[in-house]
């Protein structure tokens, strides 16, 4: 019974991650329970009284609440219709790239926005942007009136979504590179004797090549409606522009470590939690159904 | 082929270099411009007079930087907590996906544990009740809250044993009937095997701890114990919801307006330079680490 007395060692190898797992993840869930109490740190989560659906009524009624939530998704789905398409256009033209050399620098600098942190990129975009930035500078030379980006509703969700796909294009266009990579050569060599065009063969040779890709990642970013990017938009927005970029994640630390709204922050939360659960389950039955994905 | 070197397929080639070598330069000005910045002098810099290229050069803002006591202090936190936040990563990372990895008939939990596993990473309590649990357990203000609550990358256990499971299963039997406990072939004869995967992933968490802000915001109640990172984030002016209402908005436009840009940007130029270093190693396995996850048996 060598088999079952390797099982007991397989335990041990996954203890400690479980241990860790339950304390910092599991047990937090429990401890969402506070959203139906009027938590008072004191009493501790047994001893607050038990308001029920209080907090979700109050949470409705809020006039922000209806704001937040669109930011929100708005955001969200801008950000991810974009960073679909820009890198997919990026990596056609990289495929389409015969220099080696360049390609390679090429890649070397559009991958590293995605390993800087927001904080740095949010100072430096902070400068950038500013009265004298060098976007306001550039735009002085065709004698413009300096904007302040960072303070205008009509600018900033723009700024947020740009800066967001410049950061980011460069690493999401692997995923498309390594499908160009499988493709078979075989089909644009029978499209080259058919006389099919550079053109052409994009067209219907490599595009139709990544189509399960594309479809696959429009797929599994339905998980991600709900989440406009708590790093980026935290590190970048300010009181002025909190009609156009206050998000949910947001809203929850601000009611709740700063005003120490627990119990409402907890429920606006926990409310976020739910749908956004739905959104993977519905997101990851549809890959697995249609593009065969299996996470394990 | 048909014309390869036409002159439409060649003005095409052009277009495409040209574009691509400006994608890649809209990537670079942000950090060229910081890079300017500082080394700039700082009244140049005030004046906004700063581009592409460092005016009246000078290393004053970095001289400024190491005689920062704050920044030096935020800077050893910053590294302590990879240091150990990785290797704790580490060794948790490989001995679970190790055991995940194995087959349900040698194994007959498997399955139970993945699913709590992904679970965690598609649901979550929320952050004020996560903040609470880290308060409870006494971890605010030490290196801990950091570390622990980030010690169990599941993302990177479902890559890593995605790559164990694409390694030939006769390993196991072999060695099995050879002697070898499963301790001795996960550390022996997989992680050997495995060192590229486990390199893709170590270094997605050394970035990730590197990168890391929030927790430092959230669990550091001194400013003291900040990492680099939430200390970075506190240089910036922040206007809160108290100052905009006793305020004008000239005068918070005016509040907008940067000073100690020289000073900051030498500021963020150190805070990228282990990122920088690691950045070539990275390169070489991170698009393993992206094609990683569509290795299935």
């Amino acid at each position: 019974m060598k088999v079952r007395k390797n099982a007991l060692h397989y335990h041990v190898m996954i203890l400690p991650s479980l241990a860790a797992l339950i304390l910092f993840s599991i047990v937090p869930i429990f401890g969402a329970v506070i959203a139906f109490e009027e938590f008072q740190p004191v009493r501790g989560i047994f001893g607050s009284p038990w308001v029920g659906l209080d907090h979700f009524k109050y949470m409705m009624l809020l006039p922000d609440s209806k704001q937040i939530f669109f930011n929100t998704v708005f955001l969200a789905v801008l950000k991810i219709i974009a960073n679909l398409i820009v890198p997919l256009a990026f990596a056609l033209l990289m495929n389409e790239l015969r220099m080696k050399f360049v390609k390679k620098w090429v890649q070397t600098i559009v991958y590293l926005p995605h390993f800087l942190s927001w904080v740095l990129l949010a100072t430096i975009f902070f400068d950038i942007f500013s009265l004298d930035g060098i976007i306001n500078r550039f735009f002085g030379l065709f004698g413009a009136e300096p904007i302040l980006f960072f303070a205008s509703n009509a600018w900033f969700p723009a700024i947020i979504v740009t800066t967001d796909v410049w950061k980011e294009f460069g690493f999401a266009a692997i995923i498309y590179l390594a499908a160009f990579a499988g493709i078979n050569p075989a089909l644009y060599e029978a499209a080259g004797i058919d006389g099919a065009s550079r053109f052409r063969q994009l067209l219907h040779v490599t595009l139709p090549g990544v189509r399960t890709t594309v479809i696959l990642l429009a797929t599994l970013a339905l998980g991600n409606v709900m989440n406009a990017n708590f790093d980026q938009i935290f590190n970048m927005y300010n009181p002025l522009v909190y009609q156009s970029a206050d998000i949910i994640d947001t809203y929850v630390y601000r009611t709740g470590l700063l005003s120490l709204q627990y119990s409402l922050a907890t429920a606006v939360g926990l409310l976020k939690s739910v749908i956004s659960f739905l959104l993977i389950i519905v997101s990851y039955a549809l890959a697995s159904r249609y593009a065969n994905y299996r996470i394990f | 082929m048909v014309g390869r070197n036409t002159l439409g397929n060649r003005l095409t080639d052009g277009a495409i270099l040209v574009a691509l070598v400006a994608a890649a330069f809209i990537c670079f000005i942000p950090i060229l411009y910081t890079l300017s910045m500082s080394f700039s002098d700082k009244a140049a810099a005030e004046a906004g007079r700063v581009f592409l290229w460092p005016v009246n050069f000078t290393w004053a803002s970095y001289q400024k930087v190491l005689e920062d006591e704050h920044f030096y202090r935020a800077f050893l936190i910053s590294v302590q907590r990879v240091v150990l936040g990785g290797s704790i990563s580490f060794v948790l990372t490989i001995a679970a996906a190790f055991a995940l990895s194995r087959e349900k008939r040698e194994f007959g939990f498997r399955n139970a544990y993945m699913w709590i596993f992904v679970f965690t990473m598609l649901f979550h309590g929320g952050l004020i009740p996560w903040y609470l649990t880290i308060k409870n357990l006494g971890m605010l203000d030490t290196v801990w809250a950091l570390v622990l609550p980030t010690a169990v990358p599941v993302y990177n256990i479902i890559l890593l044993m995605n790559f164990f499971r694409s390694l030939p299963k006769e390993l196991m039997e072999a060695a099995g009937l050879d002697g070898a406990g499963p301790w001795y072939i996960m550390a022996r004869i997989f992680v050997p095997l495995s060192l590229p995967a486990i390199a893709t992933v170590t270094l997605f968490s050394i970035v990730g701890h590197w990168n890391s802000f929030f927790d430092g915001l959230v669990l550091m109640n001194s400013q003291n114990n900040y990492p680099l990172q939430t200390y970075i984030q506190t240089l910036v002016v922040k206007i809160n919801a108290e100052t905009m209402a006793t305020m004008s908005t000239d005068q918070l436009v005016d509040l907008m307006k940067i000073s100690n840009r020289t000073f900051n940007a030498a500021k963020i130029i150190v805070s990228m330079i282990p990122i920088v270093i690691l950045y070539p190693f990275i390169q070489r396995f991170f698009i393993h680490g992206i094609t990683l996850g569509s290795v299935k048996e």
